[in-house]
């Protein structure tokens, strides 16, 4: 019976990591339309920046890795994905090519094999079956929600951003600098997956295949909360972290993900906008 | 029309250039081919060297390519020099069998090392047996297979989860847990373990799959907590193992409540998974960094002088390193590199080993070797706490093993 109990916090745990790695996909493909499989790659480069910077200190390494996985994917987008706005199905096929890439550069600057990356000493410990870096993982994506939200519905840039998605054209007529919207979107977007990389390390193996493991799993929680909502994103990652932790407790590893994936296929027969979604004629 | 000109004229170079780049390409190849016939014999190496298993078998590579450096700086071979073809499985199954087909053919190679998970030496069976060619796998497996154009030079089961298994039977550890990858090699060991465990009064309390890459841990963990058993057994496979052992040691078991007994974790993995999460831990191999030996001292410095000083050196990588020692013995002793003369020559050829004696069993292909239990050490060594004294005969099959009957 406990077992049963205790699989609620973990539920939520496995959920606050799922929402970590989809929060930065909510900005690039809910907001911009991008189908972004380096995603998963920003994800590994923040790891490696935490690798980097372990004698600084986990706590700066956060900011660090936001900067690093935000300037990549702000390259990425000026110098490729730019080009290939509104051909969705070309992006992924050159986005998965630019994971490849930088997969093997991962593996050329830091060797094939798995780095170490110590976990800092105050997150050593636990309560009940909930050990410290997990709660500080579902700290870190509370507090990564609270960030977004204001960001996008108290500042000016936030709500210029809503504006771009919702009716891009209308928002150029109104005066606002789309091209520079969409390059602080992707920098914001892939920032966040540098500190799900940093998180990640805590629970993780670091290596340069790391992001093909949460790639899949970022989407399923964007599509399934409703492309671009936050609020979506956090109800579908806590929702999924539930059924997999027990379905997972039920049955094994392996069937929950076929539970998973059968649920998502059926949810989205019935909402196959998601969770959420915006009324608004840019998106029909 | 300036523009159209310009566009022929630019197809036409471009041809003329890919033209000229083929046949260059192909006079190459002919020299190569010949001089292959005259003073080199050309050994395939066939490993992923992308992808998630990546990680485990570029070592592999390296010590094999440092044992043909060896052999070459001392001779060759019949007075030939081997000439590795690198190819790149790419963690993909149906790749390795289409890259042997073409080390085969194309190549003409004497021979293929290569492999690493099961999957990637089954794609690759029909291949090697079709074109009677040879394979040479250095990885701990499954047992219950003995092709005649494979050469295991790594562990079978009774030389690595037997003794695994007995000693946990000696240290009173009755009720295990098994925990591993969703694929061949855990699910027969497993079944290999329950069969021991009903043998000799052990418990099995649960079994356990995560998908290969599986992150995710602390539903696994929790079931673990709730059945407490003395020991876990575990045959995950790859970055699984980092993820496992991280929320292991973070839900606060430690190793002298509940010690993990793997068979998949060597040197090189310790280092990926932090030594913090697993030191103290049980591991079963053949061969470690530490094993005290003449010929591993030096396997150990020729490595570290190759490949860098913080390089360590494990189990698979001994094997592979071992597996182109034994073949080439084999070439010596039959005289030529033809695939059946070697086949019928490599039984009973032995040689002192890094990991100690190794011969050749030339009934089923696969060699005697020590088998060695250790414990994972705070600096990242792994410290040998017992051995079977003598190099066991292989057995794949299990069949001197009477609680085995029901398993082939």
């Amino acid at each position: 019976m406990e077992g049963v109990l205790n699989q609620l916090p973990i539920g939520l745990s496995i959920g606050a990591v799922l929402l970590l790695i989809a929060l930065g996909l909510t900005f690039t493909f809910g907001q911009m339309g991008v189908v972004n499989m380096a995603h998963g790659e920003f994800i590994m480069a923040g790891a490696y920046t935490a690798y980097l910077l372990q004698g600084v200190g986990f706590l700066i390494a956060l900011p660090a890795a936001f900067v690093v996985a935000g300037l990549m994917g702000l390259v990425l987008e000026r110098t490729l994905i730019r080009r290939f706005y509104g051909r969705p199905l070309d992006t992924l096929l050159l986005t998965w090519g630019v994971s490849l890439l930088l997969q093997q550069l991962a593996r050329d600057l830091f060797g094939a094999p798995n780095v170490q990356v110590a976990s800092p000493a105050w997150l050593r410990g636990g309560i009940g079956i909930l050990p410290y870096n997990r709660l500080f993982i579902m700290a870190l994506a509370a507090a990564s929600v609270l960030a977004i939200w204001a960001y996008m519905n108290r500042t000016g840039q936030g709500r210029r951003m809503r504006a771009v998605m919702q009716n891009r054209r209308l928002a150029a007529t109104s005066g606002i600098d789309t091209g520079r919207v969409d390059q602080r979107t992707f920098f914001i977007g892939s920032g966040l997956a540098g500190v799900a990389g940093v998180a990640l390390t805590l629970i993780g193996p670091v290596g340069p295949t790391l992001g093909t493991y949460y790639i899949v799993d970022a989407f399923l929680v964007v599509v399934a909360g409703g492309l671009g909502q936050l609020r979506g994103a956090v109800l579908a990652a806590a929702g999924l972290g539930l059924l997999n932790s027990y379905a997972e407790f039920w049955s094994d590893a392996s069937l929950a993900k076929v539970v998973v994936f059968m649920a998502i296929i059926g949810f989205l027969q019935v909402r196959p906008q998601g969770l959420f979604f915006v009324r608004s004629r840019a998106l029909s | 029309m300036r523009n159209s000109l310009w566009r022929t004229g630019a197809a036409f170079t471009l041809a003329a250039v890919t033209l000229a780049a083929c046949a260059g390409q192909s006079s190459t190849n002919d020299t190569a081919a010949s001089s292959g016939g005259s003073d080199t014999i050309k050994v395939g190496i066939l490993h992923s060297l992308s992808g998630t298993m990546a990680i485990s078998e570029v070592t592999v590579r390296d010590a094999e390519l440092l044992a043909i450096e060896e052999i070459n700086a001392a001779g060759g071979v019949l007075g030939k020099k081997l000439e590795p073809v690198v190819e790149d499985g790419a963690s993909d199954w149906p790749t390795f069998a289409e890259k042997a087909t073409k080390l085969i053919a194309q190549d003409k190679v004497a021979t293929v090392f290569g492999g690493w998970t099961s999957a990637s030496r089954k794609a690759m069976l029909p291949v090697f047996e079709k074109r009677k060619a040879l394979l040479w796998y250095p990885v701990q497996y499954e047992g219950l297979e003995s092709s005649p154009y494979i050469f295991y030079t790594g562990a079978t089961t009774n030389q690595q989860i037997v003794p695994g298994l007995d000693y946990l039977k000696e240290k009173g550890k009755k009720k295990l847990f098994l925990v591993g990858s969703d694929y061949v090699f855990p699910r027969t060991a497993n079944k290999i373990i329950k069969a021991y465990a009903a043998a000799n009064g052990m418990e099995v309390l649960g079994e356990e799959y995560t998908p290969l890459g599986h992150t995710e841990y602390s539903t696994l963990v929790n079931k673990i907590v709730e059945a407490k058993p003395d020991a876990v057994f575990n045959t995950l496979n790859g970055d699984s193992n980092v993820a496992f052992f991280k929320q292991l040691k973070s839900a606060g078991i430690s190793a002298d409540q509940m010690p993990v007994m793997s068979v998949s974790v060597a040197e090189e993995e310790v280092r990926g998974i932090g030594v913090d999460n697993v030191a103290g831990h049980l591991v079963a191999w053949n061969y470690y960094q530490t094993t005290d030996t003449p010929a591993n001292e030096k396997f150990v410095a020729a490595f570290k002088a190759k490949y860098g000083a913080d390089k360590v050196t494990s189990d698979p990588m001994e094997a592979g390193y071992n597996a182109v020692y034994l073949w080439a013995e084999a070439v010596k002793k039959a005289g030529t590199s033809e695939v059946e003369a070697v086949k019928k020559a490599a039984g009973g050829v032995s040689l002192d080993r890094p990991e100690g004696e190794v011969t050749i069993d030339g009934d089923n292909q696969h060699v005697y070797k020590t088998a060695r239990i250790g414990v994972v050490q705070p600096d990242g060594q792994i410290k040998e706490v017992w051995n079977s004294g003598e190099p066991i005969k292989p057995d794949p099959y299990l069949k001197t093993y009477s609680w085995a009957g029901g398993l082939v």
